[in-house]
């Protein structure tokens, strides 16, 4: 087993440690696990970080370049962004969702086939990572504001039902939780708006081109639109809520089809074959 | 030495008989004073609330205690001891050391959770010490019963869930809200029940109150209690936009707030959620309200169902409580029990070291050519018989003090090695005044 091998394997087991912890947290109301949970998150974030630092000297390049290694890095900026918003608003509940979703796509990479490619020369430009980095992290935010909008919608209807389960204990006020969406939301638009602006300078560099309507590219525009619409509509329509809620959730099915959907069932310079020397 | 407890509560005494066995603060120590000085009590502890009277006691005969309690509690009060008697409990030993921490613990409340009982509790205590009626046992026990209702607090949620209408509208709210500083309550009408859900609210921070009412005399003295600001109630609609929080509790007999109105409302709030509380009966809200968005309304019927939950709620972290308080019944009976023995461990030893001194300085005598080094040798190989002989008998007492027949073995060894009865260390030490 190699070391980044190694590394990747102990980060799953952190996170999956982590995502028990906070479950119990959340389900029984153990606030010592869920502060124990963060600090198995703290150490799983730097030991992921580790792994990539090895791979990268390995390949010689932006690690990146298969479906294993970006739900790989795509949990590394989850939980990174987590822990951020962890730091800032203090819901242990939130991470409930987090781990949970991490230790899933540390799975889901363990199992996806396990492509060594030889780096296409052009992927080891600079802006590359710079482009790959925006997006992940725009992604990651994005999936905690889905977090926070699941969350608000069964919260509010628990409220208009009357109804109060367990779960209704748990979770955070409407307010904080809309606060979160909407955190996540002003974090991940210019992270993702970044990301396809370094994107569209990458192209131009390797393909003299900064825009070339690959379905990826496609895609992530009709994404970026929609959030575009949902922060237009917050910021001057008044948006909150359940309906900003349910359209965060809207947004990041569109976001989940860029990123996978477009990758494994449609053709382009984004899917992963493409990054290998022809 | 053992745990007895006479007392009467809401459970089992109506008010008029609670209020005539009470003991007023002011004047703890004459009772104290009295109980203490009875015949079988060694430590004495009185608890008076509204809701309960208890005496609390340490006693080496329990029965006799107890008839001298109930006397006592008679007499002080100048009461037919017939009649107070069918309200009387009494309980010893472990069920009395369960009924004190469940006491203590809010689980014999009127309202589960209640957290008053426990600040009660220590404040007898208080005058227990100040009047110094409470020695080595009731010290000890009523320490471990606080520590038992922290820890039921801690690790139950029976204190944490709402159990009256207006905290659970706070409740309520802070699900809304998250922090209720910096939010306007609007009152709509100026009822009894609309004005303590109000306090409630201003309580738990919120900042700004509004009153309305038909007579607008009485919205401005409602307000100026709140210093707030009364609004003419052929106007409040048009204000309605500035309240987070509305209370509503007028007579009249239609609504006073359509659905239709409260959806231009709440577009002006550019859909910031509004809590309206209908306390009216017959409704003063259009329940339809409550599809619109960000609205949420409850009415009187919905809050007590909220209540009744939440009582539910504490009725199950009730049973996880009464398991932790049995383990500490457990736990302080075994100490208990330990301090029973240790006087029998301390007067066979002190027997035992007595003769291997004598015996010592007579064999010791007849060799006077012995060097100190040898005479140390000797002391320290018949201590170490002495050590070893006493060991596990020691430890098979200390064992069987926790078990049913501890005193079984007590007696055994006290008649075996002739030992005096144990008056020494607990029954001296709990016993300061009595003799002074």
């Amino acid at each position: 087993m190699g070391t980044s091998t190694l590394l990747t394997s102990s980060t799953t087991l952190i996170y999956l440690t982590a995502s028990i912890l906070y479950l119990a947290a959340m389900i029984g109301k153990k606030t010592k696990a869920g502060r124990l949970g963060r600090w198995f998150l703290l150490v799983g974030v730097i030991v992921h970080a580790g792994s990539f630092a090895v791979l990268h000297s390995r390949v010689g390049g932006t690690p990146v370049t298969s479906l294993q290694e970006s739900l790989s890095f795509f949990a590394w900026c989850l939980v990174l962004l987590y822990l951020l918003l962890e730091l800032r608003f203090r819901l242990s509940v939130m991470g409930s969702f987090a781990a949970p979703l991490a230790f899933v796509l540390m799975v889901a990479s363990a199992l996806s086939p396990n492509v060594v490619v030889q780096l296409n020369p052009l992927f080891k430009s600079w802006l590359f990572p710079v482009h790959i980095t925006l997006a992940f992290l725009g992604n990651a935010a994005f999936a905690l504001s889905f977090g926070a909008g699941i969350m608000y919608l069964v919260q509010n209807r628990m409220l208009k039902s009357k109804h109060f389960t367990g779960i209704f204990q748990l979770l955070p006020s409407l307010d904080t939780l809309d606060k979160v969406n909407y955190t996540c939301l002003s974090v991940g638009f210019p992270l993702m708006t970044l990301g396809i602006i370094s994107g569209a300078f990458w192209a131009n560099t390797a393909w003299g081109s900064y825009w070339s309507w690959d379905p990826k590219e496609t895609w992530a525009l009709i994404t970026w639109f929609l959030y575009a619409a949902l922060l237009h509509g917050r910021l001057s329509a008044g948006w909150r809520g359940r309906t900003a809620a349910l359209f965060s959730i809207i947004a990041f099915m569109f976001l989940l089809f860029t990123f996978l959907g477009v990758n494994l069932l449609l053709s382009g310079y984004h899917t992963f074959e493409a990054f290998a020397v022809n | 030495m053992n745990i007895i407890v006479v007392g009467l509560s809401h459970k089992t005494a109506p008010v008029e008989i609670r209020e005539k066995v009470a003991f007023p603060p002011t004047a703890m120590a004459a009772p104290l004073a009295q109980m203490q000085a009875l015949p079988a009590i060694a430590e004495a502890v009185i608890v008076s609330t509204c809701n309960r009277v208890e005496l609390y006691a340490a006693t080496r005969t329990p029965e006799a205690g107890i008839v001298e309690l109930k006397a006592f509690l008679a007499h002080y009060h100048q009461l037919e001891q017939v009649a107070l008697d069918p309200h009387l409990y009494h309980y010893e030993g472990e069920a009395a050391m369960q009924h004190v921490m469940r006491v203590a613990a809010s689980l014999d409340s009127m309202v589960i959770g209640e957290p008053q009982i426990l600040g009660q509790i220590k404040t007898a205590y208080g005058y227990a010490t100040e009047f110094k009626t409470a020695g080595t046992i009731l010290n000890r026990f009523l320490h471990k019963a606080f520590s038992v209702a922290k820890r039921v607090r801690n690790e139950t949620e029976i204190a944490s869930h709402a159990v009256s209408v207006s905290f659970a509208a706070v409740e309520l709210a802070r699900k809304i809200f998250d922090s209720l500083e910096n939010k306007t309550v609007m009152l709509i009408g100026a009822g009894e029940m609309c004005e303590l859900a109000a306090k409630h609210f201003v309580n738990n921070g919120v900042s700004k109150v509004l009153v309305t009412n038909r007579t607008f005399s009485r919205a401005e003295k409602l307000a100026e209690e709140f210093s707030g600001t009364a609004v003419n109630f052929d106007d409040f609609q048009e204000q309605l936009h500035r309240a987070d929080i509305v209370l509503s509790s007028t007579g009249a007999p239609d609504y006073v707030l359509t659905a239709k109105k409260l959806k231009d409302v709440i577009k002006l709030r550019r859909y910031k959620p509004m809590f309206l509380i209908d306390i009216a009966v017959p409704r003063d809200i259009d329940p339809a309200a409550n599809r619109l968005e960000s609205i949420y309304l409850y009415d009187v019927d919905d809050l007590q169902g909220v209540v009744e939950a939440n009582l539910k709620e504490r009725q199950k972290e009730a049973v996880k409580a009464e398991a932790i308080i049995a383990g500490e019944v457990q736990q302080f009976q075994s100490w208990l029990a330990t301090l029973e023995v240790k006087p029998t461990i301390v007067a066979l030893r002190r027997q035992l070291e007595q003769v291997r001194q004598l015996e010592m300085e007579k064999t010791l005598s007849g060799l006077s050519h012995l060097g100190e080094k040898e005479r140390k040798a000797i002391d320290a190989m018949t201590a170490a018989i002495v050590n070893k002989i006493l060991h596990h008998p020691t430890s098979i007492l200390k064992q069987a003090s926790t078990s049913d027949d501890g005193n079984l073995y007590l007696d055994a060894v006290r008649t075996l090695f002739d030992l005096p009865e144990p008056a020494g260390e607990t029954t001296d030490s709990v016993k300061p005044n009595r003799r002074s």
